[in-house]
């Protein structure tokens, strides 16, 4: 961070620094170690300060071409070189490609006889020597302490170590001191009165039987730092420290949403499921169906090609696995093809930071777009509940950085209310889906609601939760007079209904059948009367054709009278018939014809 | 076939040459010092019987770490064996007897 040079101005140059490589410590310490300069890592026996030193110079080394010497005044090379492979650092390999020399310097109290003035200026000779074969920048002393036990003379020791300090800083080393812890005091011997740049106390705290190795920067000279205790973890990759303090509440958010694996309920979530990188909690009495979901939730993940990394805390992944595909769901897919990663261990097998450590290690090697935890709740109980709020948040904020989906589950006991319990969590939490048990008629139902959802429209309404062959189903609840209805109360009631609907169905048919008898009786009716009607029409009309034709024969008689009696012409035009139309009224309807 | 075995030679046996190695880092005065008080007791207690090297590590800084050496000036007993350090400008002459295992009474 502040390792920019600033040529220009002489008295305004921040203190420059060395990487360490360590993970997370560069963070703690905003960018690494003072270059050019010693700092002092204090603390108790087997809380890792010979790692911590070795791992600086093999980073320094490796990552950033700085040759380093280590001077080991308790380790032979040998041994030192078998220890810290466990780690992955291969010390001897750096010694041959001249990155590396490691001097033990054998200081043995019976074999030493003191008689009259002397100086420890061979251990400059030697560290000189070292440094120049290999051109170092680096250099640890670990630890230099032992020489207090061999000599006897402390007024030479401590005018010496004064000296040798002030000549490391002129020789531009970047140094590393281990030292003892004090009872009462830093260092047993003070020597973070010479050191007085940096100063990291390492500790070994051991709380409700689990041990956390903890890491503080107590003074860092012309730097900010961060000022926490931070828990660490050695493993195979070396350490890492866990500096997810510094995450404020700025990142960014994602529109986006990701199902949850049961179609009805991304139907109550707004029809699309949570939010891409939104923290889910899932908490529900025992046997509620938590790692169902979180399952089905793993399924959806990785069914869409993204990678899912699966925090089991109560099971085995092979456990996991056979009892998911009981519900039709094939987890083991997944893993076979790299999609999905197990990490089962049990909460007590070390402190709730470590497991954090732990989970975060995994996640920045896996690098997946979701993360379950299940269930969270036995994490918990490895740690004080303020250390818990204040580690989850952590995590949290870590992984909303990253644009995780964080799916947790969570154990709540039936005797406890539901929506208190877990009051200290809740408000890091997005989305929040509770399980419950409804207990009537003598059995025992799911439900399943939402208490809250950040950010979207969300169904208020208790759906029954259905675990079958083929997974989870959501069903609506009976909700009447008598209260929620589930089970086979919910099966009775919906039997009642549908006889019901059925009854009434039944009659609607009949009443429907009756209007049709009566419309065909009443159509009949009128085709009768129409029958009788047209049959009568037929007699009119024959009686008026034959008036007619009587008519006209007496027209024609008249007119061949006429004839024959020579009459006027002009007065024979032909009688004019009215034009008759005949209307028939039917149902008040006219009609013509 | 019946071999005397010879008892095992004391450190201040007549016969036995003493090697004797001080380590300096220059000319200081502290190494001045230790050098004539060295010669000194040399001369008082093992006159003819010894032979001292004298090692600069500034001119050889490799010889430092080989033979585990600290503090300036040093002086190690190579031979007769077990080998013995002693630390210091060697002006307490009483210690620097009993760190060399040379009997005062000699």
């Amino acid at each position: 961070m502040s390792r920019a040079r600033h040529k220009a101005s002489g008295s305004l140059e921040p203190v420059q620094k060395s990487p360490t490589g360590i993970q997370g410590l560069d963070e703690i310490t905003r960018g690494g170690l003072p270059k050019g300069r010693p700092t002092l890592f204090c603390g108790s026996a087997g809380c890792g300060k010979t790692l911590f030193a070795t791992e600086f110079l093999v980073r320094g080394a490796t990552q950033y071409d700085e040759p380093g010497v280590f001077m080991s005044f308790e380790e032979t090379g040998e041994e030192l070189t078998k220890n810290v492979a466990s780690l992955g650092f291969d010390l001897k390999n750096l010694i041959a490609t001249k990155k590396l020399v490691i001097d033990h310097v054998q200081v043995e109290r019976s074999e030493i006889e003191e008689t009259g003035e002397y100086d420890l200026e061979a251990i400059f000779i030697r560290l000189g020597y070292a440094i120049d074969s290999i051109g170092a920048k680096r250099v640890v002393m670990d630890t230099l302490e032992s020489l207090f036990a061999a000599l006897p003379n402390e007024a030479i020791l401590r005018a010496e170590l004064r000296r040798l300090f002030g000549w490391l800083k002129t020789r531009g080393m970047t140094a590393v001191i281990t030292a003892e812890r004090g009872a009462g005091t830093l260092t047993r011997h003070g020597l973070e009165e010479y050191v007085s740049d940096c100063v990291i106390l390492l500790d070994h705290r051991v709380t409700d039987l689990v041990s956390t190795r903890r890491l503080r920067v107590v003074k860092y000279r012309g730097s900010t730092h961060g000022t926490n205790e931070y828990p660490f973890l050695i493993d195979e990759q070396g350490i890492s420290v866990l500096p997810i303090t510094s995450i404020g509440l700025n990142h960014q958010v994602s529109n986006e949403r990701v199902p949850s694996g049961i179609p009805r309920l991304d139907t109550m979530l707004g029809g699309e499921g949570f939010y891409r990188g939104s923290s889910v909690l899932v908490s529900g009495t025992p046997g509620t169906g938590k790692s169902s979901m979180a399952a089905h939730f793993a399924d959806a993940s990785c069914s869409r090609g993204e990678r899912c990394i699966y925090f089991a805390f109560e099971e085995s992944e092979q456990q996991i696995i056979r009892n998911m595909r009981s519900i039709g769901i094939d987890l083991g897919r997944w893993v076979k093809r790299g999609l999905l990663r197990f990490h089962a261990t049990r909460p007590t097998a070390q402190g709730l930071e470590m497991h954090l450590v732990t989970m975060n290690k995994q996640i920045n090697e896996f690098r997946p777009s979701a993360a379950i935890v299940d269930p969270v709740t036995n994490l918990i109980s490895t740690g004080t509940a303020k250390e818990v709020e204040s580690t989850l948040t952590r995590l949290i904020d870590f992984l909303k950085g990253h644009g995780i989906t964080l799916f947790f589950t969570s154990l709540t006991h039936g005797n406890l209310n539901l929506e208190r319990s877990e009051v200290g969590m809740s408000s890091l939490m997005d989305t929040w889906i509770l399980l419950r048990d409804i207990e009537s008629n003598g059995e025992r139902n799911r439900g399943i609601y939402i208490l809250k959802s950040r950010g979207m429209a969300h169904s208020n309404q208790i759906r029954e939760f259905k675990l079958s062959d083929t997974g989870v189903h959501l069903s609506d609840v009976y909700l009447g007079s008598a209260g929620v209805l589930t089970g086979s109360a919910r099966a009775a009631q919906e039997a009642k209904e549908a006889f019901e609907a059925r009854a009434r169905r039944q009659e609607i048919d009949r009443k429907e059948r009756a209007l049709v008898r009566k419309r065909r009786a009443l159509e009949a009716q009128i085709s009768a009367l129409r029958d009788e009607f047209e049959a009568e029409e037929e007699e009119i009309r024959t009686i008026v054709a034959q008036e007619e034709t009587l008519e006209v024969s007496i027209d024609d008689q008249r007119r061949e009278m006429a004839q024959v009696r020579k009459a006027d012409s002009g007065n024979l035009k032909p009688v004019e018939r009215p034009r008759r139309s005949h209307a028939i009224r039917i149902n008040g309807k006219r009609r013509a014809r | 076939m019946k071999a005397t075995v010879k008892p095992k030679s004391q450190p201040n046996t007549d016969s036995e040459i003493w090697e004797l190695r001080l380590y300096v880092a220059g000319q200081t005065p502290k190494s001045i010092k230790a050098f004539a008080n060295l010669n000194r007791i040399c001369e008082e207690k093992l006159a003819g019987r010894y032979r001292i090297e004298v090692v600069d590590l500034l001119e050889n800084p490799q010889l430092a770490a080989g033979h585990q050496i600290f503090a300036i000036p040093t002086l190690v007993r190579t031979m007769p064996s077990p080998m013995r350090k002693i630390i210091g400008d060697l002006s307490n002459t009483d210690r620097t007897l009993v760190g060399l295992d040379i009997r005062a009474a000699d």
